[in-house]
């Protein structure tokens, strides 16, 4: 018997015990993949909600963090793993990019998955150094357009969020930035907060605190509407950069073949760990919020994952920056 | 008079009695993992991580920081007495430590570290509380081009100072340079002598690589000839350092302090050179330079303690920028962040219990550290006369599930095995593994920072030179190389890493 055939075997014995099985999930300890380093920001939300879903589901969600290649090594794991949800990924919006970022994944994103919940969307704000020149966005927006030669920009690295909206921002200003990459946002903000580089587009949870400190200048945030946290800062949008919309979605996988059963009360946990208002303080606290139930679904999830794989695509490919 | 003020807030959260409970949690744990070869304090961490979120904000941080500076000094432990560094500064530590312990000096090569480890830790906590907003404005002047000139310092001083076998600590340190450069290239996203190994993306883990070419290649060594270790365990004279040694070992700990605190404020990889600065200053200095590598007291007591100051001051980007150093900063700033305190510049004013509790917690936590540590000594001298059947498999055992626990990458493992026979084969050559680790961990911060520096200066070199920190260094580097190639001199200069393996 080969090795596939063996699989399709396990597989259909799987599915066939499915119901019997699925009425006493869980019945032992879930490990909960997190695809990048312990103590990030999408590791921190990962300990957020599960800890909130332990609870409710009554069984233990141990956090393991399989870091490396963006990401990717974390799901290529999950996407291997046995699909009877005692493993699940969390991953963020690097699930759809590194469909393209990645021109040899060791798996087809859209079919080694099944899909939980949307947990959170954090926003995205587009900042520069202390003494920056301009004093608000439409300044920022013309300035950055006069000065684009002598002007840097800074990411935490190819496929970083960071990365993402400085394509974005270039795209949508028409004028390229020389683009000064590095290993993970901590050294990057440390360069900006020494003015060493000029400008940065980073996720709320990562500049929040600067910028209520005045460490660093805020000029606009992503979102379609403005922030609770921010009122005085307007959208991109509000300046005609209407591209310039998106923040970093974050959901929870499991592997292909689960059943929809298991998905389904992974899913009612995770709206109820969402509702809690604790998880709502914190998730504030870092400039975010938990995604509404409804997207806390299997359904809104599959369709994030999709449109974002059809989004990111030609704007990957236009920069041409590819991390393998 | 407001810092006294602000000592005495911390001191009374840090005293507290739960507080001192935790700090003593914290710093037994660490010192037992730092002994256990090969787990480390970041995979600790981020185990005991959601045991801390029922816990107080101040109680967890005192806690998990005391596992962080409590495995430096356990780290340093394993290092001397079976050559097992954790970590690029305990690396140094095997260098003289071990051979002391080969001699049956175990003993006073442990005391000197936790005896150095705690002058540093203490004169460096009281740095963080007195100076840690000004020193910040300094670490941010630190750029690129800074760093870049930083890390050539840090080659030249090795290199420029081995003699003898120049040619082999050279070759050694190109070897580690080449080995850090496998993985992702940060600027194209293009692998690097991955072989297409997807779990090589990120790079060789430094934990497989330290372990493999010390640990694992001296198990080897040590195998070929068992009479070796015996000498070790019947000349053990006593356990604590006489009034001569203590005389020696005071001016490389004063030094080692002063360097150690100095680079661990800067958050781009200072600390990593603190211990390896400190060791070519002491050998540099020491009247009888000849002594290094074969057992030097200096050589224990200068790394020691400009690592534990290291590791002190490395604190200071955290609690003032909000920004962390190292991985296991990252997992702290993780368990603040849990914990409802986001980190960040005003975490100071808006949270001065934590801030100064902390702080004090650190002076605590290096006290009970070396009033552990001390009378333990006795019984770490003595695991070294647990049989090779029964210590060995355990060490393999150790080592293995700690490189493993890091990534839950298998790959890792394999690395340990390849660098095994690699160290293996270095030591029949009488290569050192030491200039390699060192390469190992310089190389991608002297690229990194290299390039960065060339594209934010539009890819003019002369910003190396017309940036004052980044010249100054510069021209350090050169006087050093200068120093060491002037004739008279060249007679005193002898091998920085030879470690005589007769």
């Amino acid at each position: 018997m080969t090795l596939s055939k063996m699989t399709a075997g396990l597989l259909a014995a799987t599915i066939l015990t499915a119901p019997a099985f699925a009425q006493d999930y869980p019945e032992r300890q879930i490990t909960m993949v997190v695809p990048f380093a312990a103590g990030g920001p999408t590791d921190t939300v990962a300990r957020l909600v599960a800890e909130r879903m332990s609870a409710d589901l009554g069984q233990q969600i141990v956090i393991e963090n399989v870091g490396g290649a963006g990401g990717t090594l974390g799901a290529g794991n999950v996407a291997k793993a046995e699909p009877d949800g005692y493993t699940v990924l969390l991953h963020h919006i690097g699930m759809a990019t590194s469909e393209t970022l990645y021109r040899n994944l060791a798996y087809e994103t859209l079919d080694a998955f099944e899909y939980v919940g949307l947990v959170t969307e954090v926003p995205m704000v587009v900042t520069a150094r202390q003494d920056f020149e301009p004093d608000d966005f439409p300044a920022f927006v013309e300035y950055v357009k006069a000065n684009a030669d002598s002007l840097t920009l800074a990411n935490a690295g190819i496929g970083a969020a960071s990365h993402l909206c400085g394509m974005l921002l270039m795209q949508a200003l028409e004028v390229p930035l020389v683009t000064v990459p590095y290993k993970g946002t901590g050294p990057a903000m440390t360069d900006l907060l020494g003015g060493q580089v000029d400008i940065m587009c980073d996720q709320t949870t990562n500049t929040t605190q600067q910028i209520k400190a005045g460490t660093i200048k805020a000029y606009a945030v992503t979102t379609p509407e403005r922030l609770d946290l921010f009122p005085d800062l307007p959208t991109a949008a509000e300046s005609g950069l209407e591209a310039m919309q998106f923040g970093i979605w974050h959901g929870i996988y499991t592997p292909k073949g689960t059943p929809a059963e298991v998905n389904q009360r992974l899913s009612e946990s995770l709206q109820k760990a969402l509702a809690d208002e604790g998880v709502a303080k914190a998730m504030a606290d870092l400039g975010t919020a938990p995604s509404p139930a409804e997207d806390a679904t299997p359904e809104a999830l599959k369709a994030k994952l999709e449109s974002e794989i059809a989004r990111w695509k030609p704007v990957i490919e236009a920069a041409g920056v590819y991390a393998d | 008079m407001e810092l006294l003020s602000n000592l005495a807030l911390g001191f009374g959260v840090a005293s507290s009695l739960t507080n001192l409970g935790f700090c003593l949690i914290g710093v037994l744990l660490g010192t037992l993992i730092g002994v256990l070869p090969g787990i480390g304090a970041t995979a600790t961490i981020a185990m005991l991580l959601p045991i801390t979120f029922q816990l107080e904000p101040v109680s967890s941080l005192i806690m998990l920081a005391g596992i962080y500076y409590g495995a430096q000094y356990g780290g340093s432990t394993t290092a001397i007495l079976i050559n097992m560094p954790g970590e690029s500064s305990s690396a140094v530590t095997a260098i003289d430590g071990y051979q002391m312990a080969r001699q049956g000096r175990a003993g006073t090569a442990l005391a000197t570290a936790a005896l150095g480890s705690f002058f540093a830790g203490s004169v460096a906590t009281f740095l963080v509380a007195l100076f840690a907003p000004p020193l910040t404005a300094v670490a941010l002047k630190f750029g690129a081009a800074e760093y870049f000139s930083l890390m050539v310092m840090g080659l030249v001083m090795s290199v420029a100072l081995a003699h003898g076998s120049v040619l082999k600590a050279l070759a050694m340190v190109v070897l580690g340079l080449l080995l850090g450069m496998v993985g992702t290239d940060v600027y194209t996203g293009a692998p690097r002598f991955t072989m297409g190994i997807t779990q090589f993306a990120d790079g060789l883990n430094f934990v497989a690589v330290a372990v493999g070419v010390f640990g694992i290649a001296e198990i080897l060594r040590n195998l070929e000839n068992e009479h070796d270790r015996q000498v070790m365990t019947k000349n053990i004279s006593r356990l604590f350092p006489n009034r001569d040694e203590f005389r020696q070992m005071v001016a490389p700990i004063l030094r080692g302090t002063g360097i150690g605190s100095v680079l661990g404020i800067l958050p781009g990889g200072g600390a990593i050179l603190a211990s390896f600065a400190s060791y070519t200053v002491e050998k540099k200095l020491s009247k009888h330079p000849e002594e290094f590598g074969k057992g030097a007291l200096a050589g224990v007591a200068g790394p020691e303690s400009a690592n534990n100051a290291g590791a002190q001051t490395s604190f200071i980007p955290l609690l003032t920028l909000g920004i962390p150093a190292n991985p296991v900063m990252a997992l702290m700033i993780g368990a603040m962040i849990i914990q409802g305190i986001v980190p960040g510049p005003n975490v100071v004013s808006e949270q001065p219990e934590l801030f100064w509790g902390i702080i004090a917690s650190m002076w605590i936590g290096n006290l009970m550290l070396v009033v552990l540590n001390l009378p333990l000594i006795g019984l770490w001298v003595k695991l070294l006369t647990v049989p090779y059947y029964v210590l060995f498999p355990i060490i393999m055992a150790m080592c293995s599930i700690g490189v493993y626990s890091v990534n839950s990458n298998t790959y890792d493992l394999f690395a340990v095995a390849g660098f095994g026979l690699l160290g293996y084969v270095l030591s029949k050559l009488r290569c050192e593994p030491a200039p390699l680790l060192l390469g190992f961990v310089l190389g991608p911060l002297l690229e990194e920072n290299l390039r960065r520096a060339m594209i934010l200066s539009r890819g003019d070199p002369t910003t190396f030179v017309t940036r004052p920190i980044s010249a100054t260094l510069l021209v350090l580097s050169l006087a050093i190389l200068v120093l060491v190639f002037l004739p008279q001199i060249r007679k005193r200069r002898d091998e920085v890493f030879t470690e005589s393996d007769a």
